[in-house]
């Protein structure tokens, strides 16, 4: 039997002999593996690129105390990006899950139709959630809109539910019960999160706290993207990554206050807004900013 | 010679629900071709869509074309120069005599293009054109557009391949199998192709899969569910089924629950015992040839449990706070955002509540029924809206008729579900639409086309149906107002009696024009309408009656009934005598009982009257005469909207 740790290094040796760069955790908390600069500013514009890392995503509204042995606050995401994406990608997934022991002549695999869509980031693709003997395991889509921009390559994006699939390979009913490393219950190692994260997310979390930091943290993206010129000679030093950074911060401040109910209905739309305009704002900048130079400018 | 076509669009696995559709679509595509062939037939499996067609001509028939050349009169020189340029011989020209004068000219022989060079030139953007309901790019920005992208094509006329390229694919020979239990690459003639793709786990036939999944599921007693059927056989290539099971203590929960977790999330057929009961079993449908080591089955079976166990999660839950306790929350649940301050359900409750005033069951349900919006289990199973909340208010001890109202009140939710079973569902469900077509329209949310996010036809066609079909005794213009949404609703209610009860187009025209302000009065009037129509005085009155029609059209007729009415003193004896004591003898009585009487004299009228009298004092008294007439007997129908043969 594998462990997770191990189902997780199987599966980051399979994509990085397949040409993908290893990238290790995005050190800002982001609610999924797209979020992160590594997909949502890397499937811009284009140049190829492939990429896997392991992402925890935190979805403070799905906490629950460590009691439900299917919901988490926090999970881990396995994120593969391949732009342009090969002809043939769902092959390679499919040999993904071969390579962490899933003999699919023996298991039932169907693709399920699901288009992808993330408003905040205005980002929407085409795709399918992947089904394991009626267990959805991957999320599988190919790009075709981020920060409102059309792809130049269409990326295929595959995420794996990293929990979800060591369970099903280690035949546990809980999650907490799977087995992270000889020794070590996935309990062990995330039950203390799971119970404190959910207290803090649903009973401690100060609000008015809270929307003082959303605000900070959006003026301060604002006030970077305002100053961004496409026109300005010296645009590519110019920090839009860490700007990006600030819309992160504000995203996972939103998803906080929502759990902690301190957002209504027809707030929520306004404040998503906010944060779409700013991923929007710098989706933008991005592409500009990364353009090649034309002949003419190289000339000069 | 005649040949066989076999064009095979290889993608990555299309959305089943699409499937037929782009079959059918695929087709007249194909027709549209205008190559002559003797017979096609179209399959499909998700990684495929499959056209086959017989007797396809190898070209098409050689043609002759006169070509001109230089007139008569021209130079040697000239004449030569355009033989050569075509080929001939000067002597091969013949002089033809135009119009214009005579010229040389010579009759070419066109040779038939090739079938195959036809198809390679049309194919790609026929396969392009094939229409899905949202499509995507895969090839890079501004590529070809397709449901999924294609991966392989197959394109074979009797032996020889079409070629032509297509997204970067070349077209050829060579199909795909299964994805696991098949061959990536597997070389097909035309004659070969099924039984090659049967060899390797496809079956092509959507009907042989139907049939596979039939016959294997018939020892177990499955509630019927054609819809999930024809799901499975799309989204499967080798479908097979097999049989788990669930630990009986789910039982205790609501069958409405259960059953959506297994059809609507898992894609499972529930088992009835032999007292139609639901049993703790179900049947998946798995995409592969076996389960020998039944780890399928096992799988299926976890993943079943961890739903039922959420499902039981939130039904205890929910149960901690009632239904009536919840009233207040819904201030937080927007219905329509653009409704600003008033958006909320609890808006639209007040609203509803306003027009139920009255009745005792139907205010309470009305109160409760959105109250479930705020449950675990409805944010989980969105599709079960309404039926959880008629089952917490019957747990909470609403009385029937209440908890069924609230249960009821989303139906019908088609034309070919039920309406709500009691008095105080329907009414509930005609407040709750007749709230969201007016909230909907006072903001300028009106459907267009084929645009209408909101629903709204559904829900005016269920306020239809409810008034017809139930308890109701509501005009339906009593609930709505303002032009746009009395003309939507008049599109629904003819759709209504002529699509859905098949009444004729004209007979409903006829009827409507009469007023349709009281559906159930519509409804009767109809009846009335289809049982004269048959009969023989019918069609000669109905020409009579738009006759009239135009006469007082014509006339300018605009005399308010009653203003002035008729004198007898101007009436000339004969004809029109007797057709205003044949009015006065019948008048108030249905058009039924006098039809026959009434036929007669108006044709002898027409036949002998001139209602044009130069004295200006008998016209009108005709008119009025007539006008009377056609109101007395109108108030069934406007017969002048009937269409007659005469």
């Amino acid at each position: 039997m594998q462990s997770f740790q191990e189902i997780i290094l199987n599966l980051k040796h399979y994509w990085a002999d397949r040409g993908c760069i290893i990238q290790e955790p995005y050190d800002i908390e982001v609610g999924a593996g797209t979020m992160v600069s590594e997909t949502f500013l890397r499937v811009l514009g284009p140049k190829p690129y492939r990429v896997a890392y392991v992402q925890p995503s935190r979805r403070p509204a799905d906490g629950r105390y460590g009691d439900n042995p299917n919901r988490l606050y926090k999970h881990l995401q396995l994120q593969v990006i391949l732009k342009p994406s090969p002809e043939d990608v769902i092959e390679q997934y499919l040999g993904s899950l071969e390579a962490i022991g899933i003999d699919l002549r023996h298991h039932d695999i169907k693709l399920e139709e699901d288009n992808w869509e993330a408003p905040t980031l205005g980002a929407w693709g085409i795709g399918w959630q992947v089904m394991l003997d009626g267990l959805e395991i991957s999320q599988f889509t190919y790009f075709q809109q981020c920060g409102g921009i059309d792809l130049d390559l269409v990326p295929a994006e595959l995420t794996y539910g990293l929990e979800r699939l060591t369970a099903f390979l280690q035949v546990k009913d809980s999650v907490y019960d799977i087995e992270w490393a000889p020794g070590f219950t996935y309990g062990d190692v995330r039950y203390q999160d799971e119970l404190q994260y959910s207290v803090y997310n649903f009973e401690m979390a100060d609000i008015p706290t809270l929307w003082k930091l959303f605000e900070l943290h959006e003026g301060e993206a604002a006030r970077l993207l305002k100053q961004y010129d496409p026109k300005a000679a010296d645009k590519k030093r110019f920090p839009l990554l860490p700007t990006y950074d600030q819309v992160l911060k504000c995203s996972n401040l939103f998803n906080t206050l929502d759990a902690r109910g301190a957002i209504s209905v027809t707030e929520r739309q306004v404040v998503m807004g906010r944060v779409r305009r700013l991923a929007v704002g710098v989706a933008q900048a991005w592409t500009d900013q990364q353009q090649e130079r034309s002949g003419a400018e190289v000339a000069q | 010679m005649s040949l066989p076509f076999l064009l095979e669009i290889g993608t990555e696995e299309i959305p089943d629900w699409m499937i037929p559709a782009a079959l059918a679509n695929l087709r007249l595509l194909f027709e549209k071709l205008e190559i002559p062939y003797e017979s096609v037939a179209l399959d499909a499996t998700p990684r495929r869509l499959v056209l086959r067609a017989e007797g396809l001509p190898e070209r098409q028939p050689d043609s002759e074309e006169r070509v001109m050349g230089p007139a008569k009169s021209a130079p040697a020189q000239a004449v030569a120069g355009f033989a050569r340029k075509h080929g001939v011989k000067p002597e091969d020209l013949t002089i033809e005599t135009t119009a214009k004068g005579d010229y040389y000219s010579f009759v070419k022989k066109v040779e038939g293009r090739r079938t195959k060079d036809i198809l390679a030139g049309a194919l790609p953007s026929l396969i392009l054109q094939i229409n899905f309901p949202k499509t995507m790019y895969w090839t890079g920005k501004g590529g070809p557009r397709f449901i999924r992208p294609i991966r392989w094509i197959v394109a074979l006329l009797g032996e020889e391949i079409v070629p032509f390229d297509l997204a970067g694919v070349h077209s050829g020979s060579l199909t795909s199998g299964h994805r696991r239990l098949g061959a990536r690459e597997i070389v097909v003639t035309i004659a070969d192709y099924e039984r090659r793709l049967r060899d390797h786990y496809v079956i092509l036939s959507a009907e042989e899969r139907r049939q596979k999944l039939t016959s294997e599921m018939a020892g177990v007693r499955v509630k019927p569910d054609p819809a999930l059927l024809e799901t499975l056989v799309y989204i499967t290539e080798f479908p097979t089924p097999i049989t788990g099971s669930f630990d009986t203590q789910f039982l205790e929960l609501p069958e409405e629950v259960l059953i959506t977790v297994m059809r609507h999330h898992q894609k499972y057929f529930s088992v009835e015992d032999a007292h139609g009961k639901l049993a703790p079993q179900f049947v998946a449908v798995m995409n592969i040839d076996a389960d020998r080591e039944g780890f399928v089955r096992r799988g299926n079976e976890r993943v079943l449990r961890a739903r039922f166990t959420d499902a039981r999660f939130f039904w205890e839950t929910d149960q901690k706070k009632k239904l009536a306790d919840r009233v207040e929350d819904l201030k937080a649940v927007t219905f329509l955002k653009d409704l600003k301050e008033r958006g909320s359900y609890h808006h639209k409750v007040e609203r509803m509540l306003a027009m139920l005033s009255g009745d005792r069951h139907a205010a309470r349900a009305a109160e409760l029924c959105k109250c479930d919006l705020t449950t675990e289990l409805v944010k989980e199973f969105t599709e079960l809206q309404g039926v959880v909340g008629g089952l917490y208010a019957r747990v909470q001890g609403e009385p029937e008729p209440v908890w069924q109202a609230i249960y009821d009140h989303y139906k019908p939710e088609s034309m070919e579900d039920a309406i709500p079973r009691n008095h105080a569902g329907q009414m509930v469900s005609i407040a709750d639409k007749i709230d969201s077509l007016r909230s909907c329209f006072s903001v300028g949310l009106v459907p267009t086309g084929s645009k209408d996010p909101y629903a709204l036809r559904r829900a005016a066609q269920g306020v239809v149906r409810i008034l017809v079909e139930g308890e109701v005794a509501i005009p339906l213009l009593n609930l709505i107002e303002g032009k746009e949404l009395t003309a939507f609703f008049e599109d629904r209610v003819r759709f209504y009696f002529k699509d859905i009860r098949g009444f004729k187009y004209d007979e409903v025209n006829a009827a409507m024009a009469a007023g349709w302000g009281d559906l159930k009065d519509l409804e009767t009037r109809l009846a009335r309408i289809q049982k004269l129509r048959p009969t023989p005085d019918f069609e000669p009155l109905a020409a009579s009656f738009k006759r009239i029609r135009n006469i007082l059209e014509q006339a300018k007729w605009d005399r308010p009934p009653g203003l002035s009415s008729i004198d007898p003193t101007l009436l000339e004896p004969g004809p029109e005598t007797d057709l205003y004591h044949e009015y006065r003898g019948i008048a108030g009585q249905p058009i039924e009982n006098v039809i026959s009487r009434l036929r007669p004299k108006v044709d002898l009228f027409f036949d002998k009257v001139l209602v044009n009298a130069p004295d200006a004092r008998v016209r009108q008294n005709r008119l009025t005469l007539l006008s009377t007439l056609l109101a007395e007997f109108s108030t069934i129908a406007d017969f002048s909207e009937i269409v007659t043969n005469s």
